[in-house]
């Protein structure tokens, strides 16, 4: 079964890529400016189609694991289009488990006894900051 | 009490960056705070939402942290992404800059510019992540103020921020409109914020901010190429042409600036020049030599 998903694996890639590189409005090798963020970017190479396909099926990744989080599809669109090449690639396949800020107005209440304690003692070494109280 | 004498002998402990700042802060001012950043508290996981709508509001905008949700949080992960953040900045037409620095950080409060910090409040194996705006410090004091969740000025130690930001990564960001430069950060930097701006359509508010930046650093090429490109992007084909001009002009031997002006005269129908600039970038070559030779037979083959 592994060895069966693996295999699909393996042709979806390929195919992936031609399909994108055919469903793209242009051809790669177009006639283009050369657009600011490739002026800023440090990398002495050439761009090839293999890198620019990466890097747009990455980007449809980020657009999909938002939309997972339960983000609407237009706005995952927007959201992403919104982000550098270097940024997609940094955050692709773990929109799940990178820090997201959610504040601390709740979920103190679920924090066990020993954890309350233990945040108490470093807040008090200024380690911490949760509790008001402690300045 | 060893047990507390320990905790004392703790407690006095001091955060690298603070302690150098404290001792020594050099053109900092002793002490700044804003009181301009209007206060949004936070509504259930919404603390990246209510950080981004008050450094938002603040730079002229009417937004409120309602308006922020759909751009930034992530209903699943109950919380809010620091790249959305960001994403969202440029949406909003604003140059998004990243703060690493205690000293930078504290430099743009004094400049009067709130930041936007990432912390986490907790521990590293239990984790506490959260997004506040810094409005002001104290360096005497030792204290550095707050909007932060339902606290409209929380005053923390320096010392515990410090903690408490190097656990998220020192990840800050100044939120600026586009003609304002943050105190500290490099051409770079701004430029990558502005291209940013480019990246989501918001083309006169890129033009406004390479503006700016070509204000403060006339020679900077990556600036000169934005501006072009940013008129391009905004139809104004006259006032691109005159900007890769100028870019050509100052750096003759940038080919991209050549390849760019190509385009932009071809377009105007001006395609005896612009076969000269093709011709120019072709020669001088570099990474992108493929696309100035597509330039090249394009325009020659007449599009």
């Amino acid at each position: 079964m592994i060895a069966f998903r693996q295999l699909c694996k393996a042709i979806a890639i390929p195919v992936a890529a031609i399909v994108t590189m055919a469903s793209l409005p242009l051809p790669f090798a177009r006639a283009a400016l050369v657009s600011t963020d490739r002026v800023i970017e440090q990398a002495p190479v050439a761009q090839d189609d293999r890198q620019r396909v990466m890097q747009f099926l990455e980007r449809q990744d980020v657009r999909e694991q938002m939309q997972a989080l339960g983000v609407d599809p237009d706005e995952a669109a927007a959201r992403a289009a919104a982000l550098s090449d270097a940024e997609v690639s940094r955050i692709v396949g773990q929109l799940d488990s990178l820090p997201a800020g959610e504040g601390v107005a709740t979920t103190i209440i679920i924090v066990g006894a020993v954890i309350f304690v233990v945040l108490l003692i470093t807040d008090i070494l200024g380690l911490t900051d949760i509790f008001t109280f402690v300045n | 009490m060893a047990a507390a004498l320990l905790v004392l002998a703790l407690a006095a402990c001091a955060t690298p960056q603070a302690e150098r700042l404290v001792r020594d802060p050099g053109a900092l001012p002793a002490r700044a705070e804003l009181t301009t950043v209007p206060f949004f508290p936070q509504e259930l996981y919404y603390c990246g939402p209510a950080a981004l709508a008050m450094v938002l509001a603040w730079s002229g905008l009417p937004v409120t942290q309602e308006d922020m949700v759909p751009q930034v949080y992530s209903p699943e992960r109950e919380g809010t992404l620091r790249t959305d953040i960001v994403g969202a900045a440029r949406r909003n037409g604003r140059l998004a800059v990243p703060v690493t620095t205690l000293a930078d950080l504290l430099a743009e409060l004094a400049a009067g510019h709130p930041v936007l910090v990432f912390q986490n409040l907790a521990l590293d194996w239990f984790p506490q992540w959260h997004f506040a705006v810094a409005i002001g410090y104290d360096l005497e004091a030792r204290e550095i103020v707050l909007h932060s969740g339902l606290d409209e000025r929380r005053v923390t130690v320096l010392d515990t921020f410090e903690n408490t930001w190097r656990r998220g990564d020192y990840w800050a960001l100044v939120v600026l409109p586009p003609d304002t430069l943050p105190a500290r950060a490099d051409a770079t930097a701004v430029v990558q914020a502005a291209a940013g701006l480019e990246r989501v359509g918001r083309h006169r508010d890129a033009v406004d901010a390479y503006g700016t930046i070509l204000g403060r650093w006339p020679g900077n090429f990556a600036a000169g190429m934005g501006l072009g490109n940013a008129y391009y992007g905004a139809g104004n084909l006259a006032a691109a042409e005159m900007s890769f001009r100028g870019v050509t002009g100052r750096h003759p031997m940038q080919a991209a600036g050549w390849n760019n002006l190509a385009h932009v005269l071809a377009e105007r129908g001006l395609k005896a020049e612009a076969v000269v600039a093709a011709r120019r970038a072709v020669e001088i070559g570099g990474r992108d030599i493929d696309t100035y030779r597509t330039t090249l037979r394009t325009i020659e083959t007449g599009q």
